[in-house]
């Protein structure tokens, strides 16, 4: 993927290094003449000199071509019109830090993808669109701070041809229903056999979710691929 | 009507002096309490010391229940910001946008706001003055 990142402060930085060492192009756009030299340090080219509020700026990062715009720069205003300018320039996800959360329904109208954090959180966000990850999808937290995932059983999936009742999950989870590539819902029992393309929806705990990840998907984390 | 302007300069004061002379119901934000000194003693408007990119600020000057937004502080994407606010979050029916940058200025109307670029305008201005006949308009 082609990635530019508008923003090289702490937040920009390291989601760049990050993403780099999973073998992404990366570019960063950083307005402060001395940052850049000293990001430059550390990750040689891929960080230019510019303002990414301007059209020609981002325009000459190749933003056309970029897969994805992260928007970090400390002020909001700024990273809605980054996103904005990538967004006229067909840049298919763009995604938001905001710095304040009041903020976030702003970007939600404008079909802002947003983070209020940091660099974990953006990943976080980023990897669902990284090739083995958009199958792992975080649904909702339930009050008793249970987590309702989303997954969706790639070809190569571990489990694909299995039965419910072969899969060992971990403690309190449960899988609660499976979608199969057709759109039909079924409440799966354990003679169930799981096909590719199946999207199931699964209750679990938090730190299940890894394991489940690598046990349903095979990857352990989306970023090796 | 009842119009919020955002940034009390000399385009947001000018603009501000000149629909509350029309008999309009204006009230004006700035950050800075001392930029409603541009507003003549006989403004009959409302100043408010606010940021007019946030939410509770607007909503205290009353934004749900205005006619009109303009945004005119000196930076254009706070501009932007601010307008899309008033758009997309408070359903204001019109917003005008002052933005400098004419590349920006036109991507912003494409998205759907009323902008205005100073830069774009005033340029042709004065190359026409200079040339003493009007710049051909280019049709899009």
């Amino acid at each position: 993927m082609y990635i530019v990142i508008a923003g090289g402060g702490k937040v920009g930085f390291h989601l760049a290094q990050e993403l780099l060492r999973a073998n992404n192009e990366v570019l960063i756009v950083e307005r402060e003449a001395a940052r850049v030299a000293q990001i430059a340090e550390e990750l040689g080219d891929s960080v230019v000199q510019g303002d990414s509020c301007e059209v020609s700026t981002l325009d000459a990062a190749g933003v056309a071509r970029a897969d994805l715009v992260a928007a970090v720069t400390g002020d909001d205003e700024d990273n809605l019109v980054i996103c904005e300018i990538a967004r006229k320039r067909g840049v298919p996800r763009t995604v938001a830090r905001i710095n304040n959360p009041r903020n976030e329904l702003l970007f939600k109208r404008r079909g802002i993808e947003t983070t209020v954090s940091a660099t974990q959180a953006i990943l976080g966000q980023i990897e669902q669109e990284l090739p083995t990850s958009d199958i792992m999808i975080p649904l909702l937290q339930l009050a008793s701070g249970l987590e309702l995932v989303e997954m969706k059983l790639p070809d190569n999936s571990p489990v694909v041809g299995r039965s419910v009742r072969e899969i060992l999950l971990p403690s309190e989870s449960l899988i609660s229903l499976i979608v199969d590539p057709g759109g039909v819902p079924r409440i799966p029992n354990g003679d169930t056999r799981l096909n590719a393309g199946d999207a199931l929806v699964i209750v679990t705990r938090q730190e299940s979710m890894e394991w489940l990840r690598e046990a349903f998907i095979g990857s352990r984390h989306g970023l090796d691929t | 009507m009842k119009v919020l302007i955002m940034g009390c300069g000399r385009l947001g004061a000018r603009i501000a002096w000149t629909l509350d002379e029309q008999g309009h119901e204006i009230v004006v934000m700035d950050t800075n309490p001392t930029a409603f000194r541009r507003l003549p003693a006989s403004f009959g408007g409302t100043t408010i010391i606010g940021n007019g990119m946030d939410g509770p600020a607007l909503e205290k000057a009353g934004v749900e229940q205005m006619d009109a937004f303009m945004a005119t502080t000196q930076g254009d994407n706070r501009n932007y910001f601010a307008s899309q606010m008033a758009k997309e979050v408070y359903h204001v029916s019109r917003v005008l946008c002052r933005i400098y940058d004419p590349l920006r200025e036109e991507l912003f109307r494409d998205i759907g706001l009323e902008t205005f670029s100073p830069t774009s305008l005033g340029a042709r201005v004065m190359v026409d003055m200079l040339l003493g006949k009007p710049t051909p308009v280019e049709v899009k």
